[in-house]
């Protein structure tokens, strides 16, 4: 390192300040040239993994936020937003709160490339950021060429994921408007693990709440990969027999394998194909491309596996790996909350490194999900989970966990207050 | 190389006070509870979970107990209760009963 970039160093660590980067040179185009801390991805993980480094480190430590989009778009709700219940702009926070209040560097493009050993990463726009740390929270990527003419259906518009909230999830919305009541929605699931285990019986249930008020001679099939339903199974299948009883049709070991978008056809790799008025078809899921591509994604060629204790990738030195991405723990499900709790339990073992401290040698991390089962009525799962360092990972503490004993409108007024304050906690 | 940043850290850092470690991992394990009950125990207004930060410690203690024992029914928190140790609890406790937990910037 030259003498330069020491003193760069030395200005940006020295800040005190809520936004001090005055240690930074700064390019054309307003971008920081370096950051102590680089955050890569601005959801549940990202957007908290930047708020607490600064929180933890007493607003100490300089934290740059690498997000292309203007705002932060809630996945968890977004089915509200297919049933009609709530707009897009109720999901849907601003990012500059994570500026106004706690002084983080938001730079709004994207990650092109990372490299390890340098620390530096270069932006789409071309600029380059080095860091000394680095938190890639980069979600989950389709993986469209497991499904033969996903990628072009969904280019034309026609079959649609809305696995990640925003336009698309509108223009979900819209085709299930269109849709003549005696139609038929089907959603067809991918092997797991995928993002948000509950989230596709969710949206099931939900769009089957709107077309009973709205559309009741249609029909909700759901075409699952698995076995069985992945999570919740006892609750979704008692409100489907009970509440949806001649709507909502679930088959399991329904893997599919192609889809025609002329006729609105998919196809399985056993099963006979299913025609639909309007198909959502979700293919499997790896890491977001800038992790394969740095080469973290060593499990199975889709997830990244990381040490537990700090979510450091097990490949890169000073790159941490948290949400989605990861390979998961034992029972550690890919939730929006699960993503939040990795970011605390990241964000303090990096203000621990940086500080020349011994890291946490026992965190924890919570998971709660609510998921709706209509506009009005929740069920929930929460657990709790414990490092365990004999066996180097998390495990669910025992005893600890558990479900709703059946749907209720208090936990649905319990989910949105959940939202309220796990947005906040992220990102004001 | 790596003498000189350490050197800078150490600066810039001080020694590692046991107090400071501590904070940092009372305030981590208070951030569990912080995705539902608001970040430092700092609950939104209107929400439907109680405000945890500036609760007198006894009070919280009693509570989490309680839910962890079954004596206080509800929906989530006897099963999140039981995945914490009773010294956990207390820590917990200690953590929201300051005047200013973890103080606001």
């Amino acid at each position: 390192m030259k003498r330069r970039s020491l003193l760069k160093l030395a200005g940006a660590t020295t800040g005190l300040g809520a936004f001090n980067l005055a240690g930074c040179a700064m390019n054309a185009i307003g971008t920081p040239d370096s950051a102590r801390v680089l955050v890569v991805g601005g959801g549940y993980g990202g957007a908290t993994a930047a708020k607490y480094v600064r929180l933890l480190s007493q607003y100490k430590i300089d934290v740059v936020l690498v997000e292309p989009e203007a705002a932060f778009v809630s996945c968890p709700m977004s089915n509200l937003v297919l049933g009609g219940s709530r707009g897009l702009s109720d999901i849907t926070r601003p990012y500059d709160t994570l500026t106004s209040l706690h002084g983080v560097r938001i730079v709004r493009d994207m990650v092109a490339s990372i490299d390890p050993v340098k620390r530096v990463a270069v932006l789409a726009s071309g600029g380059t950021l080095r860091y000394d740390k680095l938190v890639l929270s980069p979600g989950v990527e389709m993986m469209f060429d497991r499904v033969a003419g996903l990628k072009a259906a969904g280019q034309q518009g026609r079959i649609l994921q809305a696995w990640k909230a925003g336009p698309e999830t509108l223009a979900l919305r819209r085709q299930l408007e269109a849709m003549p009541d005696g139609g038929t929605f089907a959603i067809t699931i991918p092997e797991a693990p995928y993002r948000c285990p509950p989230g596709p019986y969710e949206r099931a249930s939900v769009i089957a709440g709107y077309f009973k008020t709205a559309k009741p001679k249609s029909k909700v099939l759901i075409l699952d990969a698995n076995e069985d339903v992945t999570s919740k199974a006892a609750l979704f299948k008692k409100v489907w027999a009970e509440s949806y009883k001649n709507m909502i049709e679930y088959r399991p070991q329904h893997k599919a394998t192609e889809v025609d978008a002329v006729t609105n056809t998919v196809k399985f790799e056993i099963h006979d194909d299913v025609r639909a008025d309007v198909l959502n078809v979700l293919p499997p899921m790896r890491a977001g491309a800038i992790a394969v591509q740095t080469g973290l994604a060593t499990s199975n060629a889709r997830w990244c596996n990381v040490n537990y204790l700090n979510f450091e990738s097990a490949n890169a030195p000073h790159i941490h790996v948290i949400g989605d991405a990861i390979q998961i723990a034992p029972a550690m499900p890919k939730s929006g909350h699960m993503a939040s709790s990795h970011a605390k339990v990241t964000a303090a073992a990096i203000v621990a490194e940086l500080n020349g401290w011994e890291i946490d040698p026992a965190p924890m991390l919570t998971n709660t999900c609510y998921s709706f089962v209509d506009d009005k009525r929740v069920v929930h799962v929460a657990s709790v989970h414990a490092y365990v360092a004999a066996e180097k990972t998390f495990k669910t503490v025992p005893g600890s966990g558990g479900l709703s004993a059946a749907p209720n409108e208090l936990e649905g007024s319990l989910a949105m207050s959940w939202a309220r304050s796990i947005w906040a906690d992220a990102l004001a | 190389m790596k003498f000189a940043l350490s050197a800078i850290v150490l600066l810039i850092a001080g020694p590692a006070l046991a107090q400071d470690v501590d904070a940092l991992r009372a305030r981590s394990l208070a951030a569990t509870c912080a995705q539902c009950h608001g970040t430092d125990g700092h609950v939104p207004p209107g929400s439907a979970f109680a405000q945890l930060a500036g609760m007198p410690a006894a009070y919280l203690t009693e509570q989490m107990t309680a839910f962890k024992t079954g004596a206080r029914p509800g929906t989530l928190m006897p099963q999140l209760a039981k995945g914490y140790s009773d010294a956990q609890i207390a820590q917990l406790a200690a953590y929201f009963a300051q005047p200013l937990a973890g103080g606001k910037p």
